[in-house]
């Protein structure tokens, strides 16, 4: 289905990566916005929360961040796209309800404009010590899509990315920016509506007596009947049978949870979106995501001057995790080299694939800038021994 | 012959879970005559619950959209639902500990923003379904699981509280004016704006046999005994007024409703009439 024209503002535009956010949100379908102000995000709200009457889009400053959560999901149990943006401190306010959004099967997109930690940390410098947290922040098991862009232009194309891949799998989308990226501004094209795929709710055409909520034909993920229509459905956070009805049995459990694993883990394929440069014949293959893939570059070319192939992963989905791609390459390689504005969190799951296979170097960073380039060249360097 | 009220309910999983005795099964009876009574479909009904017994009051019992959320949340989530459902009836039922203690603060802002949500808070002054904690309303001196040497905090009123906060019906009732409940229960679905109700309600398993209180009866005994109408209340002293449950209608206004505040917005700036 094609973009709404009336939230798609068409042409080249300078933007920071947080208005392009908001723009991509409202190219995508979002009307509803539930949020509560926190640096260094607010300024995705500030600017949706202007735009959007004349798209019958809105937006409600809540509460608290639990609030906005709550919100968001039960804005989209109407069928609309709905959304919330935040940082740290309301990012882990949030994970009750995004646990709530995983369960109850809700499409929503979190956005995290990520800032240094732990606590109130460096609420206006970058981090990227929310990647683990994006995974397993709420209780309980359950798979869902975080993405993280490295430029203004991602952030409006992959926000709109993440409202489709949270329409198909019917999961919350963590829309992880950091800090650099959702402050720096750069040229950002927005393609005309006509040009701008959307994937609408899969609304079921059962009539109201024959469609189940959790009943899913074979495919992986059911489909949905909106709050208001006349199903008279129930849906909850509590383990359910197809009916949505509570069932507490270990027999339910599996049937329940194991589901929300699969639909995800089944389609890991086509969710993951890499980008690869220069890996045959690498040696030391370098893997970054969000602004240090930008830094990692640099350290890359700085390191090339020595002679040493290097290849390039850079992670556009976080999770589900490549997990397929780092096994495989880690037969044939030396050594992965993982710099994040962390202190080790995506290269925990990088040295777990690779299984012993190739060496795993972490380039830690605590936050509140980025990696001196030289400090990449440096680890590549030495992982090339 | 079928109950002419058996149509609201999802006969597929009666019986409900709810204790011997407990006031849950009472409000839930009340809430299907008063939407039988102003013939409200139950397909424009969504309604949408916290956590604890008085949550399971519509979930999953009563045949509407219902959606069972978390804990403290159900009034924010709802929100989320009305200002896109404007023309559905969304309410909102659950427990003391729920929507008084947890998520309280929701509470006081939907009633501040007067979102048109219509909220029954029963109040059993107990966390029922974790077994008999204190809960924000449980009476000063009370024995309770989690105050064994009793309670030292004092309980909180909480329907005064919601009509300071801006909402534009609120009202007290137990489940033994079950009559006058009904009848409220109407004026609440038919509120344009925040419409809040707290019941009085009781849980003689948890709560009564800390009290003395040990089954159905004897509550209603007491709630009739003790209960005094707004009227009255207003001629007595502090002192008169402890351990009195004030019952009646504490508030009625008719400012807009939050979500035709927001579509009013919309439309100006759509047209170009707007600031
Ligand atoms: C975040 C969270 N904290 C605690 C609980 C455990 N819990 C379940 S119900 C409940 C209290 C219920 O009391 P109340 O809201 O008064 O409802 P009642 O059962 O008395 O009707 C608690 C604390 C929970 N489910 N979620």
């Amino acid at each position: 289905m094609k973009a709404d024209p009336a939230g798609v503002l068409a042409g080249a535009h300078y933007l920071d990566g947080d208005f392009a956010c908001g723009e991509g949100a409202m190219a995508a379908g979002c009307r509803f916005v539930g949020g509560y102000p926190i640096t260094p995000s607010t300024e995705v709200v500030e600017r949706m929360s202007r735009r959007f009457p004349m798209m019958g889009g809105i937006f409600i400053q809540m509460e608290d961040e639990l609030a906005s959560m709550a919100a968001v999901v039960g804005a989209s149990w109407t069928g609309t796209k709905s959304m919330t943006v935040t940082s740290g401190p309301g990012f882990s306010l949030m994970m009750e309800n995004i646990g709530l959004g995983a369960m109850m099967e809700t499409p929503c997109v979190v956005v995290n404009v990520q800032r240094g930690g732990p606590s109130t940390g460096l609420p206006t410098m970058v981090g990227q010590a929310d990647v683990m947290q994006a995974r397993w922040g709420s209780h309980g098991d359950y798979e869902l899509i975080a993405l993280s862009p490295q430029s203004p232009q991602e952030a409006f194309d992959l926000t709109i990315t993440a409202f489709n891949l949270s329409e198909i799998y019917r999961v919350p989308v963590m829309f992880m920016l950091d800090e650099c990226v959702g402050h720096m501004t750069e040229k950002v094209v927005i393609p005309k509506a006509e040009d701008i795929e959307i994937v609408p709710r899969r609304l079921t055409k059962k009539p109201p007596g024959e469609f189940f909520p959790y009943r899913v034909n074979g495919n992986s993920v059911p489909e949905f009947a909106r709050a208001g229509d006349g199903y008279r459905f129930h849906t909850t956070g509590l383990t359910h049978d197809e009916r949505g009805y509570p069932v507490m049995s270990a027999d339910c459990q599996e049937v329940c949870v194991k589901r929300l694993l699969d639909k995800i883990n089944d389609n890991a394929d086509d969710i993951i979106m890499l980008e690869e440069e220069d890996i045959d014949g690498a040696d030391v293959v370098v893997i970054a995501f969000g602004i240090t893939a930008r830094v990692a570059r640099m350290g890359i070319e700085l390191a090339a001057k020595k002679g040493i192939k290097i290849g390039f992963i850079r992670m556009i989905t976080l999770w589900p995790f490549p997990e397929k791609r780092i096994r495989e390459l880690a037969g044939k390689i030396k050594a992965f080299v993982v710099p994040e504005i962390n202190y080790g969190q995506m290269v925990l799951e990088v040295e777990r694939c690779a299984g012993g296979k190739a060496a795993t170097v972490s380039v830690p960073h605590g936050g509140g800038g980025v990696h001196d380039p030289d400090v990449i060249r440096d680890a590549i360097v030495g992982a090339a021994k | 012959m079928e109950h002419h009220l058996l149509k609201y309910l999802r006969e597929e999983i009666l019986p409900t879970t709810h204790c011997p005795g407990c006031g849950c099964g009472q409000v839930l009876n009340a809430f299907v005559n008063a939407i039988d009574t102003l013939r409200i479909d139950p397909r424009g009904i969504i309604s949408v619950t916290g956590i604890g017994c008085s949550s399971w009051i519509p979930s999953p019992y009563f045949k509407g959209d219902t959606l069972h959320t978390t804990h403290g949340r159900a009034i924010a989530f709802a929100t989320g639902v009305k200002v896109i459902r404007p023309d559905s009836n969304v309410v909102v039922i659950a427990g003391d500990g729920d929507l008084a203690g947890i998520g309280g603060n929701h509470l006081i802002h939907a009633a501040r923003r007067n979102v048109g949500l219509t909220v029954y808070l029963v109040n059993n002054y107990i966390y029922g379904m974790t077994g008999g904690q204190v809960s924000p309303t449980t009476p000063f001196g009370v024995v309770t699981s989690t105050t064994p040497y009793t309670n030292a905090e004092y309980p909180l009123k909480i329907a005064e509280l919601v009509a300071a906060a801006g909402a534009n019906y609120v009202a007290r009732w137990t489940t033994y004016h079950i009559r006058k409940l009904i009848a409220s229960m109407e004026e609440a679905l038919q509120t344009k704006g925040f419409a809040f109700i707290e019941i009085v309600s009781q849980c003689p398993v948890a709560y009564g046999r800390r009290v003395g209180l040990r089954d159905g009866v004897a509550f209603m005994e007491y709630f009739k005994e003790n209960s005094v109408s707004v009227r009255k209340s207003k001629t007595m002293s502090e002192e008169e007024l402890e351990g009195k449950i004030v019952v009646g209608r504490l508030a009625r206004r008719e400012r807009v409703e939050f979500t035709e505040s927001l579509r009013k917005i919309i439309e100006e700036q759509r047209t170009g009439t707007g600031a």
